[in-house]
């Protein structure tokens, strides 16, 4: 018995599966979207964006809107910008290129970029970087490889990491620049006599703070130990470890309260408002500043630490990177506008037109035009290019499940909250972390 | 087999069933629905149970199966990536972050159950007083429920930053360089996430008994009062145990929002530093880009074992009313 009941439930069951089939289909047809190009004349590409961001200058946002237009006008091809945003978007993106990505999205190079590859997300564009290397430096051409030597990804912005500061105040209370170590604890020390907070920072979302670990681990340990302790090579229970945090220390007592509450913008905001002498951070902080008041703006490299790594220069400068998704549905039907998106993004008018909108992301081609950058900009450039080391930033460099939230962010915090404690219980539980993560494919 | 009958299933019966035992559960057959009226029945249980399957079992029974395994979210599950219990190993053996989340997680449920549920209560036995101005102040507590807890959680950030926030200021803290850091001290930043979590679940819970409060007999107060029982007493011996239906509601309610914890945790900050959660480990160890997919399934896994247990005494407790 029950037989048509029986049929009678198949039916639903068949049913069911059929809307959900067509609901499913509805929805990556949406995602997707229909093209039909061929190789030759103009054709559809798309592009997945976390340039979400706005600010006084227009910021990324209206960078990528400028870049959109003349990118379409140039080539005849249609664009689509999916933008999404920025935090949201770093979340996602596993999920993003595993579904239906755009053709292109953008992204950062370092172990972010090389995982993705590895993963096979990504779609390498060696033909692609064959037509444009002769644009890059050779830095830049070692930052976009993968682990299997082949190129995932053009060069579009960098920007590096130093000790930010405003011009007026340095004159107004007669500071020197400092060089080395003893020389800006000497600085910091008058700061705080003179009523400033000497070092301003905010740790709120926890990746400000590995900036500073960074260039200290740079300058006291060399750029070969701070490679090989970010990708488990090196123990976090070394006595060099050990050593970055008691040098660390001796700077904590110039920071700002609440470094633990406050996001970055609301640090730089004490450095606008005249309250804080100096900030270690990106030059990205330029985008916080009034138009009017950026040419107050100024940085020098953090301090030499004494060390036989000094001469080394080493610093953060992350490279933002321009990317070709594997799973898009549309990407074999859009290659060639996709890739010629890419070499459009190669050129040095295209960054610069990026620029212009978020002065705090200089261009990476060398043939953009130099005498558009403000000095903050030509500076920044120099220093970067007299740096013999260049990394990416601790959450660039090493594995995400180590830098984020519930791991290295922490530690930092933890760090922060009480400066002068042995480090040697936190470096215990960072080594034991670390072992406890499963091993990387 | 005697009598002929009109129901569709009859050939199909008359094929397969033969002698009395076939007569019997055919006559058993007979009901007072419909060809009709089975197919509009079975839709309606069947389109919700399977809604129910495919987007509530099937995920969980999912994640309790990668929880067993070091899947990074990436390509398809083999056999290679099966760790047995190991995830669980290091869950509660070495991870350090997940006692913290739990306890968090029970100073919520205790919060919202000792502070904000009662008094969401009180403020709902107030206004029921037909005091004036009810439906303004009902309108003005009732307000943070319609906001997303996500922009309850910006609202409340802006109220806390260290040196631009309003309380930090408005109690000229900034000024004496004495700042209170809600935010990031992890002593005090879960009650501070807590009170504006409160500030939107005293609303909820009002408005739920204020409704419940509404529908009792005013007869019953009119008897208690000519029973000589003050207000007090009314409220404890008569009012409240009528409520009972609600009053269960309620303590549901409380218990979901406890463990479902998350929104405001995360817009703060990911859910570190103090904000530690279940809810927001899972997030930062499987939709992150951490890519520990098996690992912060086996952390769902506990949670919804943790849920299960008000679930089951709920469903135990209406299914004895029910047979009752």
């Amino acid at each position: 018995m029950g037989y048509l009941d029986l049929t009678r439930r198949d039916v639903l069951k068949i049913g069911g599966y059929a809307s959900v089939a067509a609901f499913l289909a509805a929805c990556s047809r949406a995602g997707g979207g229909t093209s039909s190009s061929t190789s030759s004349g103009p054709g559809t590409a798309s592009v997945g964006s976390n340039q979400s961001d706005t600010s006084a200058t227009g910021g990324p946002r209206k960078g990528m809107a400028d870049v959109t237009a003349a990118y379409q006008q140039a080539t005849g091809d249609t664009l689509k910008v999916n933008t999404v945003d920025h935090g949201t978007f770093q979340d996602q993106i596993s999920s993003y290129l595993q579904g239906t990505p755009e053709d292109t999205f953008t992204w950062f190079s370092g172990h972010r970029m090389r995982f993705f590859a590895a993963q096979g997300l990504a779609t390498p564009v060696d033909d692609v970087w064959n037509k444009v290397k002769g644009n890059f430096t050779g830095a830049f051409a070692e930052a976009v490889k993968g682990d299997d030597g082949h190129v995932y990804g053009i060069p579009v912005d960098y920007y590096p990491w130093a000790v930010f500061y405003r011009k007026s105040v340095f004159q107004q209370h007669n500071y020197q620049i400092p060089t080395n170590w003893d020389d800006f604890k000497a600085l910091c020390m008058q700061m705080k006599k003179d009523g400033l907070v000497p070092i301003a920072i905010a740790d709120k979302d926890g990746w400000p703070a590995q900036g500073t670990f960074d260039i200290l681990n740079l300058r006291l340990n060399g750029y070969d130990f701070h490679v090989n302790l970010l990708n488990g090579k090196q123990k976090w229970t070394d006595s060099k470890v050990t050593n970055v945090f008691k040098k660390w220390a001796e700077i904590t007592p110039f920071y700002n309260d609440g470094a633990a509450g406050m996001k970055w913008q609301e640090g730089a905001d004490l450095l606008i408002q005249k309250k804080a002498g100096m900030t270690v951070i990106g030059l990205f902080i330029s985008q916080q500043f009034q138009a009017s008041d950026v040419s107050d703006l100024d940085f020098f490299p953090f301090p030499a630490m004494g060390t036989q790594y000094d001469a080394e220069k080493a610093l953060d400068a992350p490279i933002d990177v321009m990317m070709m998704s594997k799973r898009s549905p549309t990407l074999s039907a859009d290659m060639a506008a996709a890739k010629r998106y890419l070499e459009f993004w190669a050129k040095g008018s295209t960054q610069v037109l990026m620029y212009h909108s978020a002065p705090g992301f200089i261009p990476a081609a060398s043939d953009a035009d130099a005498s558009s950058f403000d000095a903050l900009t030509k500076k920044a450039v120099q220093i970067v290019s007299q740096a013999k080391r260049i990394t990416q930033y601790f959450d660039r460099d090493s594995r995400p499940d180590y830098a984020g939230p519930n791991g290295m962010q922490q530690f930092l915090l933890n760090f922060l909250a009480n400066p002068s404690a042995n480090p040697s219980n936190l470096q215990n539980t960072m080594q034991q972390f670390w072992d406890s993560l499963p091993p990387e494919k | 087999m005697a009598d002929p009958t009109t129901t569709p299933a009859a050939p199909v019966q008359a094929e397969t069933g033969t002698g009395a035992v076939a007569a019997v559960r055919r006559r058993r057959r007979y009901s007072l629905l419909t060809r009709h009226d089975k197919l509009i029945l079975t839709l309606m249980v069947g389109i919700p149970l399977a809604l129910d399957l495919i987007l509530i079992w099937a995920p969980a029974v999912a994640s309790v199966g990668i929880s067993f395994t070091n899947w990074s979210g990436i390509g398809p599950i083999t056999s290679d990536n099966f760790v047995g219990v190991r995830n669980y190993q290091v869950l509660f053996g070495s991870y350090i972050f997940f006692r913290p989340a739990l306890a968090h997680n029970l100073i919520w449920l205790a919060f919202l159950t000792i502070i904000a549920t009662p008094f969401g209560m009180f403020l709902a036995v107030l206004l029921d007083r037909e005091m004036r101005g009810t439906r303004i102040y009902q309108s003005i507590f009732f307000l943070p429920v319609v906001l997303a807890l996500v922009v309850v959680g910006f609202i409340w950030e802006l109220q806390y930053a260290p040196q631009e926030g309003f309380i930090n200021n408005a109690l000229g803290l900034t000024r004496g360089g004495h700042i209170i850091d809600w935010l990031g001290n992890p002593r005090i930043n879960l009650y501070a996430a807590l009170v504006a979590a409160s500030w939107r679940h005293v609303g909820y819970i009002m408005v739920l008994y204020l409704a419940g409060l509404k529908s009792v007999d005013p007869t019953l107060r009119e008897a208690a009062a000519i029973d000589g029982a003050n207000q007090r007493q009314t409220f404890f011996r008569v009012v409240f145990p009528v409520m009972a239906p609600i009053n269960v509601i309620i303590v549901v309610v409380t218990i979901i929002e406890s463990l479902r914890a998350f929104d405001i945790a995360y817009i703060i900050n990911r859910g570190k530093n103090g904000l530690e959660l279940l809810s927001t480990l899972i997030t930062n160890n499987s939709i992150s880009e951490a890519s520990l997919v098996g690992f912060g399934s086996a952390i769902a896994v506990v949670l919804l074992v943790i849920s299960l247990v008000p679930i089951i005494l709920y469903l135990s407790r209406v299914m004895r009313n029910m047979t009752a």
